[in-house]
């Protein structure tokens, strides 16, 4: 921080530093007395658990005796008993847990920010009822992911479901769609009510955007005569692009974690078990808190790896003010 | 004189171990449905008899979320709970923390139904006391045999072209959502408790015998899952693959299917006041696999536990043996349609007049197949999980039922690689 304004300069100049600097070092010390507070609690919220997590996936722990346990190194990853190699890392059932995760939040997000700004970029033209119309697009956001996921089950059901009755009644299908049955569909229909859930949340980043963009650009391209389309992806695309990547960032870490969606759509089964779901399985269905800890901690490990390489990718410095 | 003597002790001993010590004990009971109030009456009971206060401590609805809290209350040693109401599959998981139980209610189980009271062991020692009995069963809608002029079928293939038939008659008469055959396919313990009642039917096992070696893969546990996978489609609706029991019931009491695999618990629902098949409903035990095959339901049911980390054994150990009684359970009977565990009651005159069916059920039971929960102890949720999923690809033909039965198979042994335990 000093650094941005250290310079070589004359000595009165390096005279005024030394003083900004011993004010400097007050402030400094001020403002680490004031973040102390916040820096113990997030320690004891976020960091004792994660290195508690770590830990424990270095252990043989079992739910049923949580305080006998023996360290194991990477036994819970990797291990070769007589020649064969086991551990969570050689385990078909997770990474299909992966691909299914990877897979639903590829989907997920790139449908949510496409119709995200489409849904803006209607949302900031001026119309009557604007505000109601913003305010009514939070419902399906507001709505607890349990609770929408429990009703699109019922609405999704194959004999009572609503869904199928209208989309029988139009003509649109011949017999009833079996939704969340059939493993081919299931996943796309944990998409669809994800992508119906939010959209509106990246509709609202997009738009605060929206807002703060500079009219007078917009009326040099009119005076111009610069098609929309073209005033779109050559300016408003470009301008927003930084709000635009927080925003799926902090969808992508939202849909890797997915859990209470998969696992009330499609339970405990293989075929559609996200990253989360098979953590949960091995933690608490079969006690394995060791390897539960590992999957968990490998779940950390994609997702921190994941933000690193859309971080560098967008070029986005999250320190940074996005303007 | 001696009479005398012996009345003062017996009264000297209730006091001390009553009034003169008055405890609070904290049960766990099931609040789903009717269940809270039943389980209240008969607590109050105990506890106006005995002068102990008793708190019921609410729990989640879901076996599995019930579970998992019971297993991180255990895990922790906590003696909140003295007195907990646990699934005939979860002896092995909890057994641990449970008290031992066979010194004080050795004598008082042999008149319970000998597959309970197993499932109520580990290694032998009483870990339970059985409370009451389920196994699944086939309900029949008994207007629709008489209209087809159909017996109720006997093996799965008299179920299946009787399924049919009503199905392709209903379906003529204009209701295009008929179904002949429900059942519960959704991945999870509901689908583990169906497929083994296919596989037992054929006489092909229980995925993994008394000596805990694993015999899923055989000629008559595919026959059987080849049965159920060619219902999926045809005779059941495809959505079944996601139906738990509620699903089920759904589609067979709107009047939508001929016939149904559930527990008994859907028997009052289907005789209830806003049923639309109200007297049109029968019950028998499931079909067989063959001829050679036998009935077999999957056992189900709940017991009552002792915390061994409760500071009032010797109170929570009077209660559940209060409730567990014959009397308790008979008042269940009547008041709730609770199966009782105790065999003499199923042939109780006012337990008959309250619930007819439930006479007709001792043979179920009797019968009935219990799930490898206690020769797999602590890993039975895996096995369970192992062969729901299978069974699921099966059924979901993204695998041939050998090859389904191949593969699990190979992971049952996997997961048994240094014995169950």
């Amino acid at each position: 921080m000093s650094g941005a304004v250290a310079q070589v300069g004359v000595p009165a100049r390096q005279q005024a530093q030394g003083r900004r600097s011993s004010l400097t070092r007050s402030r400094i010390r001020a403002a680490w007395l004031f973040i102390a507070p916040s820096l113990i609690v997030l320690a004891l919220i976020a960091g004792w658990p994660l290195v508690r997590t770590i830990w424990f996936s270095f252990t043989d722990a079992d739910l049923n005796n949580l305080n006998d346990y023996d360290f194991i190194g990477f036994e819970n990853y990797l291990a070769n008993y007589d020649g064969e190699w086991l551990g969570l890392l050689t385990e078909p059932d997770w990474w299909h847990s992966v691909w299914n995760t990877v897979w639903f939040t590829l989907v997920s997000v790139s449908l949510e920010t496409v119709l995200g700004i489409v849904v803006a970029l209607i949302l900031n033209a001026a119309f009557p009822g604007r505000g109601l119309m913003r305010a009514v697009i939070l419902i399906p956001w507001a709505i607890p992911t349990i609770v929408s996921a429990k009703m699109w089950n019922w609405m999704l059901h194959d004999q009572f479901g609503v869904i199928n009755d209208m989309l029988l009644r139009i003509g649109l299908i011949a017999a009833p769609i079996t939704w969340t049955a059939n493993p081919d569909t299931a996943l796309w229909t944990a998409v669809m009510v994800d992508v119906w859930k939010h959209t509106s949340f990246m509709a609202l980043l997009i738009l605060a955007a929206l807002q703060m963009l500079p009219q007078d650009i917009y009326e040099a391209a009119k005076v111009d005569g610069v098609s929309p389309i073209r005033v779109f992806f050559r300016v408003t695309l470009p301008l927003i692009k930084p709000a635009l990547l927080v925003a799926v960032i902090f969808r992508s870490l939202d849909a890797l974690r997915v859990f209470d969606l998969i696992y009330v759509l499609t339970s405990n089964s293989k075929d559609t078990a996200s990253m989360s779901v098979y953590a949960r399985q091995q933690l608490v269905d079969f006690q394995e808190v060791g390897l539960g800890s590992a999957a968990s901690t490998l779940i950390f490990l994609i997702i921190a790896l994941l933000v690193v390489i859309t971080l560098a990718a967008g070029r986005v410095r999250l320190g940074e003010d996005p303007r | 004189m001696s009479r005398l003597i012996a009345s003062f002790a017996a009264a000297a001993a209730i006091a001390a171990s009553t009034s003169a010590f008055a405890v609070e004990i904290s049960i766990s009971c099931s609040a789903l449905g009717k269940e809270y109030e039943i389980c209240k009456q008969g607590v109050d009971a105990w506890a106006q008899r005995t002068g102990n206060t008793v708190k019921i401590v609410s729990t989640p609805n879901s076996a599995t979320e019930r579970l998992a809290l019971f297993q991180q209350l255990l895990a922790a040693g906590a003696g909140d709970i003295d007195v907990f109401q646990i699934d005939v599959v979860w002896t092995g998981t909890l057994g641990n923390h449970l008290l031992d139980l066979t010194s004080k209610a050795q004598s008082a189980v042999g008149d319970h139904l000998p597959a309970m009271v197993e499932t109520s062991r580990v290694d032998g020692k009483l870990m339970a006391v059985p409370w009451f009995a389920d196994a699944g069963l086939l309900y029949y809608r008994k207007d629709l045999l008489d209209k087809y002029k159909r017996p109720v079928p006997q093996t799965w293939a008299d179920l299946t072209e009787t399924a049919r038939l009503i199905q392709e008659g209903e379906r003529k008469e204009g209701r295009n959502d008929f179904w002949g055959y429900t059942w519960q396919g959704r991945a999870y313990e509901g689908l583990t408790t169906n497929a083994l009642e296919w596989i037992a039917s054929y006489n092909g096992g229980t995925i993994v015998d008394e000596k805990g070696e694993v015999t899923i893969e055989n000629p008559k546990a595919i026959e059987a899952l080849k049965t159920a996978a060619g219902w999926v489609g045809t005779v059941t609706p495809e959505g079944v693959l996601n139906y738990t029991e509620e699903e089920a019931r759904g589609v067979f009491q709107a009047g939508n299917a001929a016939f149904m695999r559930n527990w008994p618990y859907a028997w009052a629902l289907a005789q209830g006041p806003d049923s639309t098949i109200k007297d049109k409903v029968g019950i028998a035990p499931l079909p067989k696999g063959g001829a050679d095959g036998r009935h077999a339901g999957t056992l189900g049911g709940q017991l009552l536990a002792v915390s061994k980390y409760s500071k009032n054994a010797a109170a929570a150990t009077d209660l559940v043996m209060y409730l567990t009684g014959a009397a308790e359970q008979k008042r269940r009977a009547v008041e709730g349609s609770f199966n009782p565990t105790i065999v003499s009651l199923y042939s109780d005159a006012d337990i008959a007049k309250a619930n007819p069916f439930i006479g007709d059920l001792v043979g179920v039971f009797s019968n009935a197949v219990a799930r490898p929960a206690t020769v797999t102890g602590q890993n039975y949720n895996k096995v369970s999980t192992e062969f729901f999923n299978a069974v699921h690809q099966a059924l979901s033909k993204r695998a041939e039922p050998s090859q389904a039965l191949n593969r699990l198979d190979r992971d049952l042994k996997r997961i048994k690689r240094n014995g169950w335990q």
